[in-house]
């Protein structure tokens, strides 16, 4: 065991440095782009950290995980287009209306199993989505543009990318510390356990299905704090990020990062964003190889990334 | 008389819906099978077509072929990628089938190109027929037409043939119906290959009325899984029903709402609403369907 | 769609430091390359391209470098390509833009970054007003004005009753308000139709047909105008009911909108017959590289080189000098395929609208033709609520 925590444990060693001293390098070399980039992979690696609660240890595949991050996002967005720029407003609205959304969805969906549930989760995102669409005031399918990001009576000036970029970096140690308490805590062996036999859990005398309501809950906060920094990172909202293919994109992050695991969102997140800027500079065509490469990692390597370096310690 | 007119076009749009719906509730109700990929066979249906009656000039016999080459394209799919998913997890379908579709877009791109391709009407479907004092474009009436003809046709084979027999065993009782020596192996790709080829029509008939483009089928796929929830996994007779009733919703709402909300909002704001809500109102119906009879409204009995 | 160079793939290895001495221009250009109105990109870009060989693909004795990025007509996916283009391309100049709502999404990176954004087709309306900026230009029209102007037409025509058709985006809401601030005869109908991906129009055919309009007005810009072409036909409803175009027949939809689009007028601003010299030497020479003519969206692009190479040549090259750059731009210095222009205080054009029509030409080809001149010199409305002043 010790022989794997220590190539695992090196392994995101690395990768955290390289995030925390990220900002140095890009200072030193004058490139505004790649800082961006990364910004926008730690944001979503908030996302797929809060997914990959409810879908890695709970079972739960909700194919609708994407409209949180619409839902911060808007949230953010339509505040400030009615002149209420200040961040102490904007994010508590956002979590709160990510809440009772999840509460909603969690509450009618988790009643039900199997391809039933990715449905209605899916089903759920769309009609989000479709709400924004109609939501003619804030621009429809056009999208909206956000002329300030939130204010926070100067403790940070979300506006300057290295304190912005610091900022979503420490809410992502923080939502993987958090987890990690989380998931070792009686709440999450509950959880993992629910997945793997409901049955018994209820059983034993857990009422499993209001903790599992509560992951969901949390799970969807979660994201809607990732949508609020997306809006802010952009700079503008639009229904584009709710399509289903959005929440698509994020159960890919979670699996090949490695489902289950604490830093296989974060792996996915990389992966899946520098694979794209990359591999599009090398050929137009890398989707290609992506397609099939996930239809591969299901049937073989369902580990992911994490459960490939899990496997170095044998060498 | 607009009514009517707008009940066609809901009925012409419903069952498109039903030839891509029943192929893949067909799929997931004998191979419990959950194929996202099953738009990218639609856009390939479209893509043949538009294809193959450029290369023969003959609009009938470039369908044809087209038809011929989709189904072809499913057996291939479901003997190469497809069969090592079965049993696994609807997950696993999910995310493996969504690799599909990548792979299928990009396909698309490097062979066809980005720009999408045309697929012109030849000329004597190109004009308006007189039905019961309506004007309505001859094409359209031979979609419904040829919808209906395969309707029937899908009935016929699964009621009254051997292999829809084996269809039905197969998606009442698997284990039970490869125990009793049906060849399950055939049977699926058989399956499959129907699915796709009834997907590769519903691509090539909307073609020169509608798109040829790379992701056409993304946006259609999650309509046909709602109308396959609604209509029951595993059944013909409930896609049939759900693909029309969504299409007849999705239309009048299309048609009705703009002019019923215009009353309380501006022009474009009444049109944009009225648009997602009628969008909406589909997802609503399949949310109140699982909530009243979560089987959908025709479950397939055994499963 | 970017031509794949090793320079560029170095960059992002070795992450290029902030531009330092000037020895070429960098332009970026974010326009549509895939998609069905992938079409009307490359017709944007050749015609780009042509200018810049007519300049001998130098401006102001630096050399040209063009970055094309491709928009997939969606917001979302310009903004990015726009950053993309600034942040990591470090361009001078960025133009392209079809579409009105890529454009607005778009706009607000390029103003933060102090980059000149030069429109090549989309002109909404708040960016001529209260969202107007020094940093943009436009080599187009405002949308509402080219519809301002069949709005004329359809006076003259003495049309009584009109049926109003078009996509529900930015563009489309500025070009059916544009009609309605100039037609003074009666608006019996309006739809909106979702944009892009709505192309089977018959449920609108069927309640304009029902309302029984003298005309009916339509913005339909490319795929959708060949579909709408196409289906307006099947309903029966050519030759019954008159139709008037604006951006709906051109010179990439004419091959395949052929006979449907005879005896329909558009308005525009620039037809491929303007008698001035620039605008002879643009057709003739794209028509011999190309093998067909251009289309009004590449004489936009190929004014917006021009009008670019203008301010470079009048900086000599030194593009740190923003405001000179700026101030040569307004002036319009440079031959326009339009004929001249100026500019008005949001930097949109001030210019004429002219009525085309469809003719088959000797061989059997589809073309345009200018048949009159509706208005002379005309400004967009919003330059009011524009607060630049200069």
């Amino acid at each position: 065991m010790k022989a794997a925590l220590d190539a695992r444990t090196l392994f995101v060693a690395i990768v955290v440095a390289g995030l925390l001293l990220l900002p140095v390098y890009t200072g030193a070399r004058g490139d505004q782009f790649v800082l961006t980039l990364f910004t926008r992979i730690v944001i979503l690696a908030i996302a797929a950290t809060s997914l990959n609660l409810i879908l890695g240890y709970g079972g739960m595949v909700s194919f609708g995980h994407a409209a949180y991050l619409g839902i911060g996002a808007y949230a953010v967005g339509i505040l400030a287009e009615e002149g209420i720029g200040s961040g102490f407003v904007q994010l508590p609205f956002a979590l709160a209306l990510s809440a009772l959304f999840a509460l909603i969805v969690g509450a009618l969906s988790l009643r039900t199993r199997g391809v039933y549930f990715i449905m209605i989760t899916l089903a759920f995102a769309q009609m989000v989505y479709y709400v924004a669409a109609g939501l003619d005031r804030y621009g429809g399918d056009d999208g909206l543009t956000i002329y300030a990001r939130s204010g926070f009576a100067g403790l940070i000036n979300l506006s300057n990318p290295t304190q912005f970029y610091y900022l979503c970096l420490a809410l992502l140690l923080a939502s993987i510390a958090f987890m990690w308490r989380l998931i070792n805590s009686r709440f999450g062996m509950v959880i993992c356990g629910s997945r793997s036999n409901d049955r018994r859990m209820q059983a034993i005398g857990f009422p499993t299905f209001r903790y599992r309501l509560a992951a969901f809950v949390i799970a969807g906060v979660w994201c809607g704090l990732a949508g609020a920094l997306l809006a802010n990172h952009t700079d503008f909202v639009s229904p584009a990020m709710m399509y289903w293919t959005r929440s698509g994109d994020l159960i890919v992050m979670v699996v090949f990062g490695g489902m289950g695991s604490l830093f296989g969102p974060l792996f996915g997140a990389i992966s899946l964003l520098v694979l794209e800027e990359g591999l599009s500079r090398v050929t137009e065509y890398w989707q290609i190889i992506l397609g099939p490469l996930l239809l591969l990692i299901v049937l073989f390597a369902r580990g992911g990334i994490d459960g490939l370096i899990g496997r170095l310690r044998r060498g | 008389m607009l009514l009517l007119e707008q009940c066609l076009n809901g009925l012409q749009f419903g069952l498109l819906l039903f030839l891509l719906a029943a192929g893949l509730t067909l799929v997931f109700g004998i191979m419990d099978l959950v194929n996202l990929a099953h738009g990218s066979l639609y856009m390939m249906g479209a893509y043949f077509a538009a294809t193959f009656v450029a290369w023969t000039g003959s609009f009938f016999a470039g369908a044809l072929l087209a038809l011929a080459a989709t189904l072809l394209l499913g057996v291939v799919l479901e003997m190469i990628a497809l069969r090592p998913l079965y049993g696994r997890d609807h997950l696993d379908h999910v995310l493996g089938t969504f690799g599909l579709i990548l792979f299928f877009n990009e396909l698309v791109r490097l062979v066809w190109g980005p720009a999408g391709l045309s697929l012109p009407l030849p000329p004597a479907l190109n004009a308006a027929i007189d039905v019961f004092g309506i004007y309505y474009p001859a094409y359209r009436l031979l979609i419904i037409l040829v919808s209906l003809v395969v309707a029937l046709f899908l009935y016929l084979l699964v009621m009254k043939t051997r292999l829809g027999m084996l269809i039905r065993a197969g998606a009442s009782n698997r284990d039970m119906a490869g125990a009793l020596g049906v060849d399950i192996k055939l049977l699926f790709t058989l399956v499959f290959g129907l699915g796709a080829a009834l997907a590769g029509l519903a691509g090539l008939m909307q073609a020169p009325i509608l798109t040829v483009q790379i992701g056409m089928g993304e946006n259609i796929l999650i309509l046909a899984f709602v109308v396959i929830v609604i209509g029951g996994i595993g059944s013909i007779r409930g896609a049939l029903v759900a693909a029309i009733f969504v299409g007849l919703v999705d239309t009048l709402g299309r048609a009705f709402l703009p002019d019923l909300l215009r009353l309380v909002l501006s022009v474009s704001a009444a049109s944009t609403v009225a648009r997602a809500m009628s969008s909406m109102l589909i997802y609503l119906l399949m949310a109140i369907v699982l909530a009243i009879r979560p089987q959908g409204l025709f479950p397939v009995v055994g499963r | 769609m970017k031509k794949a160079s090793l320079a560029a793939v170095a960059a992002l290895a070795f992450a290029a430091g902030p531009a330092m001495a000037q020895n070429s221009v960098k332009i970026g250009f974010v326009d549509t390359f895939s998609g069905p109105t992938a079409v009307i990109g490359n017709d944007m870009r050749n015609s780009f391209e042509l200018a810049l060989d007519h300049l001998g693909r130098k401006m102001g004795g630096l050399s040209v470098e063009v970055i094309y990025e491709d928009d997939q007509q969606k917001p979302e996916v310009g903004k990015q390509k726009t950053e993309k283009v600034i942040q990591s391309d470090h361009v001078n100049f960025i133009t392209g833009y079809i579409w009105s709502n890529v454009l607005l999404a778009s706009l607000k990176p390029a103003v933060d970054s102090q980059t000149f954004l030069i429109s090549a087709n989309a002109g909404p309306s708040r960016i001529a007003g209260d969202l107007c900026s020094p940093f943009f230009f436009s080599t187009s029209w405002q949308n509402d004005q080219t519809p301002h102007a069949m709005g004329i037409y359809l006076n003259q025509k003495d049309v009584k009753t009109l049926y109003l058709l078009g996509p529900n985006y930015a563009a489309g809401k500025d070009m059916l308000a544009g009609v309605q601030a100039t037609y003074r005869g009666r608006i019996i109908g309006e739809d909106f139709t979702k944009w892009p991906d709505q192309l089977d129009f018959s449920a609108e055919l069927s309640k304009a047909r029902a309302a029984k309009p003298e005309a009916i007005f339509v913005f339909y810009p490319g795929a959708a105008g060949v579909q709408f072409l196409g289906q307006y036909a099947q309903a029966g409803l050519k030759g019954q009911i008159p139709l008037y175009t604006v951006f709906t027949i051109d010179e990439t939809t004419l091959p395949l909108q052929k006979d449907l689009a005879l005896g329909v007028p558009g308005a525009q601003e620039w037809v491929n017959d303007l008698p001035n010299p620039a605008n002879q030497k643009f057709v003739a020479d794209f028509r011999a590289k190309y093998g067909h003519g251009p289309s009004f969206y590449g004489a936009q692009a190929y004014d917006a080189a021009n009008l670019i190479n203008s301010a470079v040549v009048a900086v000599k090259g030194d593009l740190t000098q923003k405001d000179a750059i700026r101030d040569e731009m307004r002036r319009a210095n440079y031959a326009s395929v339009r004929g001249p222009y100026k500019y008005g205080n949001n930097h949109f054009p001030i210019q004429n609208f002219y009525l085309q029509e469809t003719v088959k030409n000797a061989d059997g080809t589809f073309g345009l033709k200018t048949v009159a001149t509706i208005l002379k010199d005309s400004q967009d409305v919003f330059h009011a609520t524009c607060p630049m002043k200069w």
